[in-house]
């Protein structure tokens, strides 16, 4: 049980930083809450083997164990604060420029902008030696 | 006593609960605003007397005792931060008011701001590490609302990469915290320590790495820093002002508290950490070099601080703790500061491009030297409070015999000092070039006075830290001294 668990969350996030990799806002959100999805099972599985519920009667020793439950529905609900709020950001983003692309970095443009330029010089350089040749 | 540890996480979550309830009228939540965090700092000062009196306190959150309940800790190292903090938080509050901007337009901005104040109070004094998360997110949350709060293009895009890459640290802070709760069964930082002793090394040096990279994100240390420049300067100056101040050094406090507390002493990683803090240093300060506008310049040389703090811990004795501890405390002063005369140059001028800036010397004699006198403590030229962190860092690099990153950090120091000079070149001398940006023609005679005042203000609790440097070295020593001595912060805790 503890290996599949186990695997469900590298499954789990695998996916997830696939899918954060790529450029679409919208796959990004779901690849953060497929690691979150992650995260949570590896909480719970902190837990150990499962048991009767905690602290409503029963032998303390068949008790599961309750703070990683406790931990996991914090986790939970944060996590849904932060999609809502990534959803909101998205969806503004989409408002602004029409699709839901990760937009290019300031700086890498104006590398690449500089690259080009230097590119451009270069080629009529070469351009005006070969024709004085 | 141990109540009062309470009330710097408490008093702003009320007073943003109550600044929500007054949203019609920005004068009252104004008022609210600034008495909330006004009372936070005479709580924090209070606290932070009492504490370097009796030494560590906990307090036991709903009389549930460690390990079991949540505990919260004040330490000298935590109200020292804590105190910093919410003097900047008020100070950067009463510029936001008179910045036209931001706070002006928006409804959401002083509950959330308080909620801000809340989460780094839980931050530095929670002594459990699921908490410690919370009050990340608790922290971070704010921080994404205050980053995009205009909603325009370049803030939407620069916040989408600081949320995305936030979110990352916290997934992999989540995982960490279920594998340490897997393999010790507690997540209380006091109940940890002898218990992360007992694993098997390679297990015990993985959980030190995966905080490491976690915290380091937080800290934006290299090579995890990539994303703070480009995030930081978009935003609205109060908000990047204490984003500057208080975010990272957070992260650099809980990576402090975590590796000493957590870690026995023969397996804490200051090798990595030392060649870690050199880098980042360089590579900070080289890319402040290359830039060519105020706030990301500014966001470059947060990086490279970052690494004088690393390289106090890398060192891992009392001295080099010690100096990491006045280094936070004087960066959290002097970051701000810089920030909001940036602000207040980018108002003045109309744009934050050094090279479409000039004359402002001539222009505002008073900006010139609110913006000189953090300047030179940033670069450590005495008698500044750079200059006494500086001092004792250095200090303690020679006696635990690290020539080398002691080398880096003073060639690093040359480095800062020359950026430094690039910008009042740039800025202040050269001729008048000037055209007042839209926002200034919106400011009145009032708010100005507002935003000079308290960077007037901010530059004067520097010059204090300056001034008294003898107790607030001895100060920071005790701190130090509490936090390599792991045992009474675990007496503290387990056994009051």
């Amino acid at each position: 049980m503890t290996t599949l668990m186990a695997l469900t969350a590298g499954v789990l996030f695998a996916c997830g930083t696939y899918l954060v990799l790529g450029r679409q806002l919208s796959r990004l959100i779901i690849g953060i809450g497929l690691l979150g999805h992650g995260a949570n099972v590896i909480i719970v599985l902190a837990g150990g083997f499962g048991g009767e519920p905690a602290f409503v009667g029963g032998d303390v020793d068949d008790f599961a164990d309750p703070l990683p439950q406790a931990l996991v529905l914090t986790a939970i609900v944060i996590t849904f604060g932060v999609i809502a709020f990534l959803l909101a950001l998205a969806y503004r983003s989409w408002v602004l420029n029409d699709d839901d692309h990760v937009e290019d970095d300031v700086e890498d443009l104006r590398i690449l902008d500089e690259a080009l330029h230097r590119a451009a010089e270069e080629a009529d350089r070469v351009a005006a030696e070969e024709a004085q040749r | 006593m141990s109540a009062l540890i309470s009330l710097p996480i408490l008093l702003p979550l009320l007073g943003a609960a109550v600044s929500i309830g007054v949203g019609r009228s920005r004068d009252a939540q104004r008022i609210v605003g600034v008495v909330t965090l006004t009372s936070v700092v005479a709580v924090s000062a209070v606290l932070l007397a009492r504490v370097d009196d009796q030494g560590t306190t906990a307090l036991q959150v709903g009389g549930w005792d460690a390990p079991i309940g949540i505990t919260l800790v004040a330490d000298r190292l935590a109200v020292m931060v804590l105190l910093a903090s919410v003097i900047m938080l008020l100070a950067v509050l009463v510029f936001a008011i008179g910045q036209p901007g931001a706070e002006r337009n928006h409804v959401g901005f002083h509950p959330v701001y308080l909620v801000l104040s809340a989460g780094v109070g839980l931050a530095v004094l929670t002594g459990d590490l699921f908490n410690l998360f919370v009050a990340f997110e608790v922290m971070l949350m704010s921080s994404y609302v205050l980053i995009t709060l205009g909603g325009r293009r370049d803030q939407v895009r620069s916040g989408m990469t600081y949320v995305v890459i936030s979110l990352m640290a916290s997934m992999l802070f989540l995982v960490s915290i279920g594998l340490v709760y897997a393999a010790t069964g507690t997540v209380n930082l006091a109940d940890l320590g002898p218990k992360v002793a007992e694993l098997p090394d390679g297990l015990r040096s993985g959980f030190a790495v995966l905080l490491i990279v976690v915290f380091g994100i937080k800290a934006a240390i290299f090579p995890l820093f990539f994303w703070l420049p480009d995030s930081y300067p978009t935003a609205p100056t109060p908000v990047t002002a204490i984003f500057a101040g208080l975010l990272t050094k957070v992260g650099v406090y809980a990576l402090i508290r975590t590796q000493t507390l957590l870690f026995p002493e023969d397996s804490r990683p200051g090798e990595l950490l030392l060649v870690v803090a050199g880098l980042t240093m360089v590579i900070g300060v080289l890319g402040a070099i290359t830039q060519y506008d105020i706030k990301r310049l500014l966001s470059f040389h947060i990086v490279s601080q970052i690494g004088y703090m690393v390289m106090g811990l890398g060192f891992f004795t009392v001295a080099g703790v010690a100096g990491a501890v006045i280094y936070v405390v004087h960066q959290i002063v002097v970051k701000t500061t810089l920030f909001m005369v940036g602000g207040l140059v980018e108002l003045r001028a109309g744009t934050g491009e050094l090279d479409r800036i000039g004359g402002l010397a001539r222009l505002e004699p008073v900006l010139a030297v609110l913006y000189l006198l953090p300047a030179l403590s940033l670069a450590g030229i005495p008698p500044f409070s750079g200059f006494v962190a500086k001092l004792a860092l250095v200090d303690a690099g020679f006696e635990a015999g690290q020539y080398a990153v002691v080398g880096v950090s003073l060639f690093v120091s040359v480095l800062t000092l020359f950026s430094m000079t690039k910008i009042w070149a740039n800025v202040f001398w050269e001729v008048p070039e000037v055209q007042p940006s839209r926002e200034a023609e919106l400011s009145t005679a009032f708010g100005r006075s507002l935003m000079v005042g308290s960077t007037a203000a901010v530059v004067a609790v520097s010059l204090a830290i300056a001034a008294w440097a003898g107790p607030i070295y001895d100060l920071s020593t005790r701190a130090a001294e509490d936090v390599m001595d792991v045992s009474v912060y675990r007496e503290a805790v387990l056994d009051p």
